[in-house]
């Protein structure tokens, strides 16, 4: 085996470990919601347990992204692919934080009087996590049109976490008794709008792999000045 | 920036096989120009043309034309040693004349064409060995040692201050780096840095690191045609052609 075959194997390697990884943070979301949903504490014990294997994969990727770039020195898109990969890397395991923040929320309101408030959580986790397992399925197929298109789902969740901040907001005047579940139901929108955004970035550096183009805060040129 | 060479369709052969295909190219001036392809893509013959050391071989020939300032380097009336003088040119192996000493190796070419004042020579002869990063290593023993008694690194350095000392406008260097450590590789490329305010410099090198850390532009050759020639940053960031990319990330070559 030639030296650059191995190389090439090793970034096979660590496009599997970082869609292995999205996978359980793609899950660790789905599970928190879920719990919200149908108020089970056992789920957010579950997100609370999953997170120490979302970091544990963090590292290992970012050693083995390491090791590639100082024992082969890759170059043109390799090196964009690995800058790809360590940059989505961090943002996979904020995904997974912020699932964490919504199990921790879920936990308060399942100690308080369930109350009935107008906020579409649920319809928004669902954005959310479709976002995080499209810039996913990008990644897998190094589709930059695919990537694309998450980009302009970004605004749908922005628009969202502004209407249930505004509908909460409503709700707390009206009704000084579900402050707590108002608030915690802010935060819960807050952290998927948080999700909604780290999906973005992986798409934003799927683009940048696939085209050498940086379109990161609305610029469209290319990496080359 | 300013020109320094301009190549316009370019074309060389070995006897009947072609070894260049059309090439143009303009090179710009006080900036480094790496040429990086696979073996035998013409890299080597391409900048052997620039100083007509290209038809030095039997059955060569070369058709188009380069031009380096007002100077017609392939023309027929154009004297080749005129063309070598404002072309130096530092090779793969150091090559110092092994029974000159170090003052004599680098006054050679000066004495070649006539120049034999004592003391503008030494003048000229500490200038070069300084710009070639020599000067305090060997200010010692000029006349006493001879050019093939210093290190790989030393000889090579010192076949960069011959090239200087006739004040040349372009430095060709031929893998100059390849056959030394990585510390005499380190000195050749911070050279380059130096030497590229006051000359225009076109390095062939192997070594794509190398392209990237030391070239203001690159061009990619590929079976005798330049395949892609832009600046090197986006070269190795970001190129154009598939082709250009698949050999830089080792895909082929």
């Amino acid at each position: 085996m030639t030296t650059r075959s191995r190389f090439h194997q090793g970034l096979d390697e660590l496009k599997s470990k970082l869609l292995a990884m999205g996978g359980q943070a793609e899950q660790a979301v789905e599970t928190a919601v879920r719990a919200y949903n149908e108020r089970v504490p056992e789920l957010c014990q579950r997100v609370f347990t999953n997170e120490a294997k979302i970091n544990m994969a963090e590292r290992e990727i970012d050693e083995l992204a390491l090791d590639l770039l100082a024992m082969q020195q890759p170059m043109a898109v390799d090196l964009r692919f690995i800058l790809a990969i360590i940059k989505s890397n961090a943002d996979l395991e904020r995904v997974g934080d912020q699932a964490v923040n919504i199990a921790q929320r879920v936990m308060d309101l399942i100690a308080l009087p369930q109350v009935d408030l107008p906020a579409d959580i649920p319809q928004m986790a669902a954005i959310a996590a479709q976002m995080v397992r499209q810039a996913l399925e990008a990644f897998v197929s190094g589709d930059a049109e695919a990537a694309q298109r998450i980009l302009e789902m970004d605004d749908i969740t922005d628009r969202m976490n502004q209407e249930i901040f505004l509908a909460m907001d409503k709700a707390m005047n009206d009704s000084p008794d579900v402050i707590r579940q108002a608030l915690d139901t802010i935060i819960i929108a807050r952290n998927l709008e948080r999700i909604a955004d780290h999906a973005t970035n992986i798409a934003e550096d799927v683009i940048f792999w696939i085209r050498g183009a940086d379109v990161r805060h609305g610029f469209s040129t290319t990496t080359a000045k | 920036m300013s020109l320094a060479i301009k190549v316009t369709q370019l074309n060389a052969w070995f006897g009947r096989t072609q070894a260049l295909y059309d090439i143009n190219m303009q090179i710009a001036a006080s900036q480094v120009t790496a040429i990086i392809g696979p073996s035998g893509c013409g890299k080597s013959t391409f900048v052997r043309c620039l100083n007509r050391m290209h038809e030095t071989i039997p059955e060569a020939r070369v058709e188009g034309s380069v031009k380096i300032g007002n100077l017609d380097v392939l023309a027929k009336g154009t004297s080749p040693v005129e063309v070598r003088r404002r072309v130096g040119m530092v090779f793969q192996k150091p090559n110092p004349f092994p029974a000159m000493s170090i003052y004599d190796n680098v006054a050679a070419g000066l004495k070649l064409n006539g120049f034999h004042k004592r003391q503008e020579l030494d003048e000229i002869v500490e200038h070069a060995l300084r710009m070639a990063a020599l000067w305090d290593e060997v200010k010692d023993s000029l006349r006493k040692k001879s050019g093939a008694s210093l290190s790989g690194g030393q000889q090579q350095r010192l076949c960069i201050a011959r090239a200087l000392a006739v004040q040349p406008e372009v430095l060709l260097m031929d893998e100059p780096a390849s056959a030394l450590d990585p510390i005499s590789t380190a000195k050749i490329e911070e050279l380059l840095f130096q030497l590229k305010a006051q000359y225009t410099i076109v390095i062939v090198t192997h070594n794509m690191q190398q392209a990237a850390r030391v070239a203001d532009s690159t061009g990619f050759f590929l079976l005798g045609r330049l395949i892609e020639f832009d600046k090197t940053q986006k070269m190795f960031t970001a190129p154009g052609d598939k082709r250009t990319e698949d050999y830089i990330t080792g895909r082929f070559g």
